[in-house]
């Protein structure tokens, strides 16, 4: 079925209206959204030029993409105006794999910088 | 089939003969396999943390210019292109077909922009030695891991350009409805996700200390 959308209608978000039932984002949304994204990137460049420890810096950089990409997600590829069923097929599965990855490589890594001659 | 019996079927989601998760299946598709996607550089740049955590001297050699000047524009040429994007496919929503035209050739341009760049950077590092296989620092694994990462990334944006275009010309003969324009945009979206990844782990956490 091409152009399906809820037939039943949904509450306004702030900064959307209705086009033919789907919640369209208005262009000030969209603006705002890019305006945030490019503030957390310079943030990121800025950041990688303070002294900050490597911990310390993976941690900020890693927590900021992962806003960035829940806002790109949200807003501009339209999940959060989207049925919730899809948002839990998609992301909590995608987050599992990654988690996965994520334990079962790190612990190794730092268990071969550890056995290093110092 | 009484009229009644009918709409108690069409009523549930799960009944059949509607859309559960509300969207079409060309969207759905493209999200199925943005997650693959997205598991696959997952998969790169886990790797990539695996080997530079275990490497001791793994080399930082970017300088402000050109390297993160250079790859700071292009972040700023990728967002803003997902901007256009999105404001193109609000356009064609609106059945707006010239300005959702003129929406995504901008796209166009800005990802193109953002390979170009990309390719003189290459270019930069291979005049100063530095292949996938080896360069003057020591660790051979630190282009590897480099090329492979921007290297998949920047065919990404490459074949979303094209695909782009495609889209594009067979919305403005009328051949494709505003559906498709979205589910290109779904895509674009994508990409620039991953720059969002890239960018300050393969970038930011090389910079020249000194």
């Amino acid at each position: 079925m091409t152009g399906a959308s809820n037939s039943m209608t949904e509450p306004a978000y702030m900064g959307t209206e209705a086009v033919d039932d789907h919640q369209v984002g208005s262009a000030k949304l969209f603006a705002w959204i890019w305006a945030w994204l490019l503030l957390l990137t310079a943030l990121e460049v800025f950041l990688a030029y303070e002294r900050v420890e490597v911990h310390i810096m993976i941690t900020i950089l890693l927590g900021l993409s992962l806003i960035k990409s829940a806002l790109i997600m949200s807003y501009f590829m339209h999940l959060r105006f989207e049925r919730l069923g899809l948002f839990l097929i998609l992301v909590p599965a995608m987050v599992f794999c990654i988690c996965m990855m994520l334990i079962m490589f790190y612990p190794d890594s730092i268990r071969l910088m550890d056995m290093r001659p110092h | 089939m009484s009229d009644t019996e009918f709409e108690g079927i069409v009523a549930t989601p799960w009944s059949g003969g509607a859309a559960p998760f509300g969207i079409n299946s060309k969207k759905l598709g493209m999200w199925l396999f943005i997650v693959s996607d997205t598991l696959t550089f997952s998969a790169l740049l886990v790797s990539y943390a695996y080997v530079r955590l275990a490497t001791p001297d793994w080399p930082r050699p970017f300088e402000i210019w050109p390297a993160i000047a250079k790859s700071s524009f292009m972040t700023f040429v990728l967002l803003s292109s997902s901007l256009t994007m999105v404001l193109a496919v609000a356009a064609a929503h609106r059945h707006n077909v010239k300005k959702a035209v003129r929406y995504l050739i901008l796209t166009m341009i800005c990802g193109a922009a953002f390979v170009l760049i990309h390719a003189t950077e290459w270019v930069t590092l291979f005049h100063e030695g530095v292949t996938p296989w080896s360069n003057p620092w020591g660790v051979p694994l630190f282009g590897g891991t480099f090329f492979g990462l921007t290297g998949l990334h920047m065919l990404h944006v490459t074949i979303g350009v094209v695909y782009l275009g495609i889209i594009c010309a067979g919305y403005s003969k009328g051949k494709w409805t505003a559906d498709h324009v979205e589910v290109s945009g779904l895509y674009w979206h994508f990409v620039d996700l991953v720059w969002m990844f890239i960018f300050p782990l393969v970038y930011l956490l090389s910079v020249n200390p000194k």
